[in-house]
């Protein structure tokens, strides 16, 4: 069933009683020739590219809770392509010429709305280094502008120019960046997967891989064994327990990373702004709720919850950032599992088992990357290659010292 | 979180700096120490500093899924 | 008029005049803004989210979902305000919201005509072409009519507190349950919070026509509560909402200060508590449940047990004529309290076997099946037992559809709660929270008398006291036949809010949104203010049906922190703007400000970025000058900012030799060493001079930035890695002033120790501590003295200065000096910087991160110096070096410091370049695409003055 206007009157004069499942309930097949690990954006995307692109279609997607309900259903939606380190900014500009097209390509409004984000600059040092990431972002072919105080103030007035604790001295702006709405990538791809032949398997929890002989055999799930050529691992949050599995040790840490939503206002941030001293950063979806996050808790958690001192630190920094957001009221609040890896980068890779292949590590970058990845980790299944804009990610780089370090802070996840 | 610090008591874990797993404070400085982490969903050991207090570095028992403190002693002794 | 002629609790002697829309109102001390509108037969007081229908309140609590009000003018303005729970002070002014131009006429209401293409999810399948239409005009469109109150965009001018408390037993609500808990805690000398969101103790007490202890139910809760404040040992929180269970027993809770205040009180508004209790017990009731019925969201259509706060405890009679639709046996006392205030009844109780009732028109197994009344319930069709329907004229309706546990809290650590089908009811589970127990209604015992003595009994439980002795009261089985929605023609609303009714949740599961998390995020069910609290489980009732599945299976959402939404404001306290983070000021601030200082942040400091002369217009001028004064007389500047770590023991040497890639073990006393140190990675950490005071004796001044980074490293060493050493190690970098004195004439102020030797010197009668260390390359050194005599020894400096040409400067000139020497500061070392890009050896003996640095991928670009070709002038930090066409691929490095030299005339930079060093001589282009700006640059090495040193030793 193709979505359109002319669709929606249809249904809308017949009340609503034709519309088609998003994606089926098949039960599992006893063997694919690509068995995914994970029903999140990044594994559903993955699916969708090596049946679209690469035309395997005998592909399950394993999922042990219901599809999306892991970080790409508990981010803050920003997407955007503003880094300065090389395999980072190759990356990522990629990913957001694929988010243009997305809505189109998947016949599913992802909502992906490129409003504009702006990061802040506090300070004569911060300025020349968010020039430098300025001009690699520019070197890189993407959309990027630096602005002065005057700049900044006359894009986002409502920001705390006076007595501000950092002064706001300028700012990187990046028009083509934005939002999108998280949910619908999820469930975009997975109506574009299943619609290619893509068998989804939610409730569906793996136990074991099974491997002889330094190759792949299948997986044992809660749903029985199911067999397999390849298997893709692609489970960030819990990255090292499937991994585990595997009998892999990974250069990864889980920490807990905070989200927030306030009650629904009318328009007021039509950008998404990132403060420049402490992390935050702040969007307002097309609800009206203000959708902002912080750092990390920083230390290790899988609770999918955070700590009340982080909780304030973030409204601390909204409203030296803000000072209006102290009239509006936090909604909720909640916690996401962060892959975190030790240079802030992702992995794609082949792991040293034959027919296993590994993504994760995605730290804060994982909603934004989701097109990207998929399509790139696809390949690597597909035909045994990155593609030259992930090459970078590869899990060897941290044996061979080549790292993707973009805040410069070293092997402690809790930093990035 | 409450972290129970011998020298100073029961504080709130924003009084403390994490580091991580215990096992770096023997690490050798090889590529698997510095790099490479069991990162367990469940009892881990790790390493917190009463950075607003005595500043003894603290090796935490805590469970990672459900935030339960299970043990604290003054690390390295 | 509404208001009753006798009873409730409210002061009728005096009159509190406020207004709604501009309408003038009057209330009396004791009221809300629902209820004195009510009074004043105001029913409609909102507009819904999505279709704009026009509502009235729901509820009389936090819960609320419609009654949504702006309070205040301006700056003060606080959208999205609970009209339910909002008191009226004088000349509160309060505005509807989400309608244009009127809330009577809401030209957006037009979209409730068009509500069969709106359905859930409708968004996700259309304006997906032409490609960017969706972001140019669809989203704008949508993106105007969404939202509810508006923000003012204007600085909160309020004020906000935060604080701590600690005790031994939290007591979230003060309904019987918590009274009693209280009470038993309290009377054993417990240290006791008592919290309650209301600004009148005693919860359902207060709305109900019951008796405890054989008076009325408020008046018991007065008296207790009288008790409760007279103890010294307890804390009674009125207007204070317990929002979030945390780890470790630690519960946030904001109490309402001043909000029933006008905006001119001295007060916080608003107080953010954390409460750290040993044990906590959750009393906070249960909510009472709608019913989904074709058209059940009319101004006037409320829950039975608002309508019976209403009538109890505000003596407001909202409408003559009523309907009670009911489950379960609520609706008999609601019928029954409608009568005794003078109402008219009909009692419709979907149970065919309800229990026979005479006092009114009694209806068991009919149900409610339409309404009539846009602005305000007219009338109310019936469908009889027996097939018939008639349409019946009311100005109201109460719903009873039973009750919700509040479980919330007992699920903010995770926890889901359970289906409980003998009343059913999702109730906590044990040890949701650890030291959280719920009780009383919250726990699923709906009737008063098991409220107190589970409140009495688990309070004494925990803390091992004897339970307080037990009023009598009743003690109702709740009677209910689960009934969530009538099988009829039309909308049925389930959540009020975002306008999600039954057909949205069978949509869900036609198109497979069936796990409840997907139902949520597809109908956008329970995302409104209430968190779903009036929505949720009426939503899983129908989905349940849908698949068969049963409650338990179907189970609930996640309900997270905070229990009911909380400002900003209040969870940010002090800690913003100006004061968002400390200022740290050094020894001498007041005398560079006495001496026209310009300012500089640096992290937390604040430093004398210049000194501006007479006559100095620009920056560069004030700069240039004392650029010059320091390279051709003597500059004075304070450096107090350096960390200054000491380290004492037999074994510092060795440790420090450990620490730092640079070898420290042979460092003779009264020598200093400049040295680099790695992290356990490889890359560099920091670099700082070393000082050998003594045989056992050092210090070390590492950089202002790391200064804190280091000094946890230094303890982690010493405390885990080698406990084995003696070294001790203490942070003095607050006790000690710093102050360099630099440039040929330097030595005619003092003669220090000479370069890279250390000397304890008796400066103007205080022992100081001279270090022969230069940041400028300039002969002198950096003296140290206790930090109160900071700003007397930059004077004592100045004024010798002056007399040889010399005077004070500021960072900026000293970051020219240190680039024209070529040394180094965390814009070279960023972190992704190794010893060999620096070009330093590698020692033989062992260090931190020698295996790590030995990497392949550690030799990057390496650290070089430039200065411009030709015409072209300006150098720019953050620039890229660029070998051939400007692309990510032909990057080859970039600049990290670039400043105009005085000394030179001409702008210098250091970069960090591929294969730099052996590039001394070549040409490189710079790109600054921020600018345009493009120049041809000539690699030099890094150092631009004096290359050997004879400065320094002169």
């Amino acid at each position: 069933m193709k979505y359109s206007v002319l669709e929606i009157l249809r249904q809308g004069l017949t009340g609503n009683k034709g519309w088609q499942p998003l994606w089926r309930n098949p039960g599992p097949k006893p063997a694919y020739d690509v068995v995914i690990i994970g029903g999140g954006g990044h594994g559903l995307a993955t699916a969708y590219y090596l049946a679209k692109t690469h035309g395997i279609h005998n592909i399950a997607v394993l999922e042990k809770g219901y599809i999306g309900g892991g970080n790409v259903g508990r981010n803050t939606t920003i997407v955007r392509a503003d880094y300065g380190q090389k395999g980072n900014s190759a990356f990522y500009s990629h990913s957001l010429k694929l988010w243009q097209g997305l809505s189109a390509e998947l016949n599913y409004n992802v909502m992906f709305s490129p409003r504009g984000l702006l990061e802040l600059c506090h300070s004569d040092g911060q300025l020349e280094a968010y020039n430098r990431r300025a001009n690699m972002i520019a070197a890189q072919g993407d959309q990027v502008e630096m602005l002065d105080r005057a700049g900044v103030r006359a894009y986002a007035p409502y920001l705390g120019f006076e007595s501000a604790r950092f002064p706001i001295r300028g700012g990187l702006l990046q028009r083509t960046a934005g939002t999108a709405r998280h949910d619908a990538v999820a469930w975009g791809y997975a109506r574009a997967a299943d619609r290619l032949g893509v068998d989804i398997l939610q409730k569906c929890e793996v136990t074991g891989i099974d491997i002889a002989n330094g190759k792949l055999q299948g997986v044992q799930t809660s749903r029985g064994v199911i067999r397999a050529k390849k298997l893709a691992i692609c489970v960030a949050g819990r990255s090292s327990q499937v991994a585990g599995m595997a009998g892999m040790r990974l250069p990864i840490e889980s920490h807990v990373l905070q989200a927030f939503v306030t009650e629904g206002l009318k328009p007021f941030i039509n950008t998404v702004i990132n403060f420049g001293v402490g992390h935050f950063y702040i969007s307002q979806s097309d609800k009206g709720g203000l959708v902002f996050g912080g750092d990390l808790d920083g230390y290790n958690s899988y609770a999918q919850r955070g700590s009340l001192s982080q909780v304030e630190h973030v409204a601390e920094a909204g409203m030296s950032m803000i000072p209006a957001l102290g009239k509006a009221r936090l909604l909720r609040s909640w916690g996401g599992i962060m892959d975190m890896s030790m240079d802030g980068a992702p992995i794609i890779d082949k792991t040293h088992i034959k027919g296993l292949y590994f993504n994760g590590g995605w730290c804060y970058g994982g909603f934004k990357a989701i097109p990207a990845s998929g399509s790139a980790y696809a390949r690597l299944i597909a035909t045994g290659s990155l593609p030259d804009y992930a090459a970078a990610y590869r899990l060897s780089r941290f044996e061979s010292g080549h790292l993707i370090n973009e805040e410069g802070t070293g092997a402690q996840p809790g930093l990035h | 979180m409450r972290i129970t610090c011998p020298h100073c008591g029961a504080r709130d874990s924003r009084e403390f700096s994490y580091l991580g797993d215990a096992k770096m404070a023997a690490g050798k400085g090889d590529f698997a120490s510095v790099y490479l982490r069991d990162n367990p969903a469940g009892a881990h050991s790790e390493l917190w500093q009463h950075v607003m207090g005595c500043r003894a570095w603290l090796e935490v028992e805590r469970n990672t899924s459900t935030h339960e403190v299970l043990s604290i002693r003054e690390a390295g002794k | 008029m509404s208001r009753l002629p006798n009873g409730g609790l409210i002061d009728r002697t005096r009159t509190i005049p406020f207004s709604f829309d501009g309408q003038s109102h009057i209330a009396h001390p004791g009221d809300t803004v629902a209820s004195a509108l009510l009074a004043d037969g105001v029913r409609l007081m909102g507009r819904s989210f999505k279709y704009h229908r026009p509502r009235g309140v729901l509820t009389a609590g936090s819960e609320e979902p419609n009654a949504l009000i702006e309070v205040g003018q301006g700056a003060h303005k606080l959208p999205n305000t609970r009209a339910t729970v909002q008191e009226v002070f004088a000349g509160l002014q309060a505005q509807s919201q989400n309608r244009w131009p009127s809330l009577r006429f809401d030209l957006r209401a037009g979209l409730d005509v068009l509500h069969p293409f709106l359905g859930a999810g409708f968004y996700y399948k259309t304006f997906l072409w032409p490609r960017s239409f969706w972001h140019r005009f669809w989203e704008p469109l949508i993106r105007r009519a969404a939202g509810l109150g508006r923000i003012s965009a204007l600085p909160d001018p309020a004020s906000y507190d935060k604080a701590w408390k600690h005790c031994d037993l939290l007591v979230i609500g003060a309904g019987p349950a918590g009274l009693m808990a209280a009470l038993t805690a309290g009377r054993a000398g417990a240290r006791v919070v008592l919290a309650d969101e209301d600004f009148m103790l005693g919860g359902r007490l207060n709305g109900e026509a019951l008796d405890v202890g054989g008076m009325a139910g408020a008046d018991w809760a007065r008296q207790v509560v009288d008790e409760l404040q007279s103890l010294p040992n307890v804390s009674v929180m009125p207007r204070t909402t317990i929002t979030g269970a945390y780890d470790g027993g630690t519960y946030g809770a904001l109490e309402r200060v001043a909000d029933h205040l006008p905006d001119t009180s001295p007060a916080p508004r608003q107080i953010f508590w954390r409460i750290v209790a040993r044990y906590a017990i959750l009393a906070g009731g249960a909510h009472e449940r709608p019913i989904a019925f074709p058209n059940n969201d009319r101004p006037g259509i409320m829950l039975a047990s608002a309508l019976r706060s209403y009538l109890h405890r505000f003596a407001v009679l909202p409408a003559r004529r009523w309907v009670v639709f009911a489950n379960n046996g609520e609706g008999v006392r609601t019928a029954h309290d409608l009568l005794k205030a003078g109402a008219e009844v009909t009692l419709v109780d979907t149970r065919k076997e309800a229990p026979p009732e005479t006092t009114c028109r009694h209806l068991p197994g009919a149900e409610v099946v339409n309404t009539r009344g846009r602005q305000g319930l007219k009338a109310v069709e019936l469908r009889l037992a027996n097939g018939d329907t008639e349409w019946v004229e009311a100005g109201g309706l109460a719903m009873a559809g039973g009750w919700n546990p509040g479980v919330h809290i007992s699920c903010h650590m995770g926890a889901r709660p359970v289906w409980r089908e003998d009343i059913s009811a999702f109730v906590p589970v044990e040890n949701a929270v650890p030291g959280l127990e719920a009780v009383g209604a919250a726990n699923g015992d709906f009737s008063t008398h098991a409220a107190l003595k589970a409140g009495a009994e688990v309070a004494a439980e925990a803390l091992g006291v004897k339970p307080v002795d037990l009023p009598k009261a009743e003690d109702a089985p709740i009677e209910i036949t689960p009934f969530w929605q009538v099988k009829a023609k039309g909308r049925a609303w389930l959540d009020f809010q975002n306008d999600v009714t039954v057909k949205d949740v069978e949509l869900a599961h036609r198109e497979n949104m069936q796990s409840v998390e997907h139902m949520k995020r597809y109908t956008t069910l329970g995302m409104a203010t209430d968190q779903g609290k009036t929505a949720n489980t009426g939503a899983m009732a129908v989905m349940a049906g849908l698949t068969g599945q049963g409650m338990a299976a179907t189970g609930t959402t996640m309900f997270r922190p905070p229990f009911s939404p909380v400002q900003i404001g209040a969870l940010a306290g002090r800690q913003q703007g100006a004061n968002f983070k400390p200022e740290r000021l050094m020894p001498g601030d007041g005398f560079a400000r006495a001496h026209n200082a310009n300012w500089l942040e640096m992290g937390l400091w604040q430093r004398p970025s210049l000194f501006r002369a007479e006559g100095e217009r620009t920056w560069r001028q004030s700069c240039d000058r004392e650029v010059k004064m320091v390279r051709e007389a003597v500059g004075i500047t304070e450096v107090s900012t350096l960390g200054k770590i000491e380290l004492l023991g037999q074994d510092a040497a060795r440790f420090l030799d450990r620490i730092f890639l640079t070898p420290m073990k042979k460092l003779k006393p009264g020598h200093i060493r400049y040295g680099v140190m790695l992290r356990t990675d490889g890359f560099i950490m920091d670099d700082a001079t070393v000082a050998r005071l003594a045989e056992d004796h050092f210090v070390m001044h590492p950089t202002t930035g790391a200064s804190a980074d280091v000094l946890s490293h230094l303890e982690f060493c010493a405390q885990l890695r080698w406990p084995e050493l003696d070294v001790q190690i203490v942070d003095a970098s607050e006790q000690w002033a710093q102050v360099a004195v630099h440039g040929p004439k330097a030595a005619e102020i003092l003669r220090g120790p000479g370069f890279m030797r250390f000397a304890n010197m008796e400066i103007a009668g205080v022992m100081a501590r001279v270090y022969g260390v230069s940041y400028s390359g300039e002969p002198g050194c950096e003296i140290a003295v206790p930090a109160r005599y900071g700003a007397a020894l930059l004077g004592w400096l100045l004024e010798q200065a002056k007399a040889l040409g010399g005077g004070l400067y500021g960072i900026e000139a000293l970051n020219v000096l240190r680039v024209e020497k070529g040394y180094i500061t965390h814009a070279e070392i960023d972190g992704r910087v190794s010893h060999h890009d620096l070009g330093l050896p590698t020692p033989e003996k062992d260090f931190i991160g020698r295996q790590m640095a030995a990497r392949k991928g550690l030799r990057g670009p390496e650290l070089v110096g430039l200065k411009p070709v030709g015409s072209a002038k300006a150098l720019i930090g953050g620039a890229l070096l660029v070998e051939g066409e400007f692309s990510a691929d032909n990057v080859q490095g970039h600049i990290t410091s670039a400043v105009f030299s005085p000394t030179l005339g001409h702008m210098i930079a250091l970069g960090l370049l591929q294969n730099g060093r052996a590039r001394h001589g070549e040409r490189v282009r710079m790109v600054d695409a921020m600018s345009g700006i493009s120049a041809v640059c000539e690699i030099t090495p890094p150092v631009f003055i004096d290359p050997k040193g004879e400065r320094l030793h002169a």
